[in-house]
């Protein structure tokens, strides 16, 4: 089973490498929307403190939602899909595989991104390293999440907007306790700690849980 | 374990029954609205609350809060027949999903209007961003997400399985987001509508309050089985029984 799920992997990471603008618009996407939140609301030292952590994150979720329309759209178009739906292997593991990659590619980056952001919005030193762990536990739950959506609009019109529509209540929580971590951090580093604890939690139950509403809602959307 | 009922899983079989009772829930519905709107205004304390107390504008509790009962209510019955319809596979099922869902929303909206106009004098606001208000609003886009979903999909049998699987999806996230809503900081949680409590209400007001949610769900009833008429009459209409219904209604001379 180890095996299918690196093959499937390392083979979604291959196609993606091929169009490699398309992971790096959805990075771009990213920087811009932070980028534009100053023009917005004024450059203001202490406002830009306050806002940064939840700017930050909500530029991620979006940009996470962006790049969710991709994740089984070409494999639904060639056929792939349908391949994998017939297979003796569980969905639920390809699904895993599939949004293992979407997250190498989507949610790692914004990861490694956030000192920029955190420069943009003079975020201290501990802020910033907060905001990166929260990111790294946050942003595989966001592309869980959003696995589910996209593989109920699969193939629809509009498909876009209206997973956004479906997808952003459910990732409230993570946005409250991801941004909640970094502005608690400002005070007191260890009172971040309960946030981390609750975005683990989050991302452990979505590991379990996600890949299998992911797998229905496939099947669902081609019968 | 075959049943005398099961046979109103049959659209066909459901139309008339349904067609039957939608008089008596408006009849229900109008009783106990006007039983307990009279209540409400006329054998309940001008004031609500001790220390602070909030003067005659608290009535529209009598609206508000059943409002939002019903709308967390109709939620929880539809994602019950949309999880039918998906085990099952009955067509009346995710029909009949499809019909509350429309009527929860309203009620969703009506909660949350209501409740700004009460915030207003109260509070001194419309809106804040209260973890009952927010969790409102987030069952509002819920309920939306439900309908624009189904009806972004063309194929009915599609249609009905994603959206049943959403509600499902979303009834598992509720309780999750209530409570990262109501309790942003767990090392310490507060909000604005935390002190209220059915226990302290007065006698009067909770038995307006009751009555209206009982006519608020009489209603519900009435307007989910004429919303679902339509939708059978709609889904079913190349079946022989539909076009007679049709051609029945309407005059000779008049093209169907």
């Amino acid at each position: 089973m180890l095996k299918v799920f690196w093959r499937i992997l390392t083979r979604d990471l291959l196609l993606a490498m091929r169009r490699r603008t398309d992971v790096l618009t959805t990075l771009f996407f990213f920087l811009i929307v932070v980028s534009l939140f100053p023009l917005g609301v004024g450059t203001e030292r202490q406002v830009l403190r306050v806002l940064g952590p939840g700017v930050a994150w909500v530029a991620a979720l979006l940009a996470s939602m962006l790049a969710l329309e991709r994740l089984f759209a070409a494999d639904y178009e060639d056929g792939t899909l349908e391949q994998m739906l017939l297979t003796a292997q569980p969905l639920a593991l390809l699904v895993l595989a599939k949004v293992t990659a979407h997250w190498l590619l989507t949610g790692l980056p914004l990861v490694l991104i956030a000192p920029l952001v955190g420069m943009q919005y003079h975020l201290s030193d501990t802020a910033i390293g907060m905001m990166m762990l929260a990111l790294l536990l946050g942003t595989p739950v966001l592309s869980l999440i959003g696995a589910i959506g996209a593989a109920l609009t699969l193939g629809l019109r509009g498909g876009g907007i209206l997973l956004s529509l479906l997808i952003l209540p459910l990732y409230i929580p993570v946005l409250v306790y991801g941004a909640g971590a970094v502005e608690v951090s400002a005070v007191e580093v260890a009172d971040a700690q309960p946030y981390l604890m609750l975005l683990s939690a989050f991302l452990l139950s979505s590991l379990v849980l996600a890949p299998l509403a992911a797998s229905a809602a496939l099947r669902i959307s081609i019968e | 374990m075959p049943s005398p009922w099961f046979k109103y899983a049959s659209p066909a079989a459901f139309y008339p029954l349904a067609g039957r009772l939608i008089p008596i829930f408006w009849l229900l519905a109008a009783g106990f609205l006007l039983i307990g709107l009279y209540w409400g205004f006329f054998e309940t304390p001008d004031q609500l609350g001790g220390t602070n107390p909030q003067k005659e504008y608290y009535r529209i509790i009598f609206i508000h809060v059943p409002a939002a009962w019903m709308s967390m209510w109709l939620y929880i019955v539809m994602v019950g027949w949309a999880a039918i319809g998906l085990v099952f596979n009955t067509r009346l099922s995710f029909m009949m999903a499809n019909a509350i869902a429309p009527t929860g929303a309203i009620f969703t909206f009506l909660a949350l209007w209501t409740g700004a106009f009460w915030g207003r004098p109260s509070w001194g606001t419309y809106w804040d961003w209260d973890p009952r208000l927010t969790s409102e609003l987030i069952l509002f886009f819920l309920y939306v997400g439900y309908i624009a979903l189904h009806s972004a999909i063309d194929d009915t049998r599609r249609a009905d399985r994603a959206a049943a699987l959403l509600a499902i999806v979303g009834l598992v996230m509720v309780p999750v987001i209530f409570w990262s809503i109501n309790c942003p900081d767990p090392n310490q949680c507060a909000a604005l509508h935390q002190r209220s409590g059915l226990g302290r209400i007065d006698g009067n007001i909770l038995f307006s309050m009751l009555m209206v949610t009982l006519g608020f769900w009489m209603y519900s009833f009435a307007t989910a089985f004429t919303r679902l008429r339509g939708i059978i009459l709609t889904r079913e209409r190349e079946t022989q029984w539909v076009q007679a219904v049709v051609s029945a209604e309407v005059p000779a001379g008049v093209r169907p």
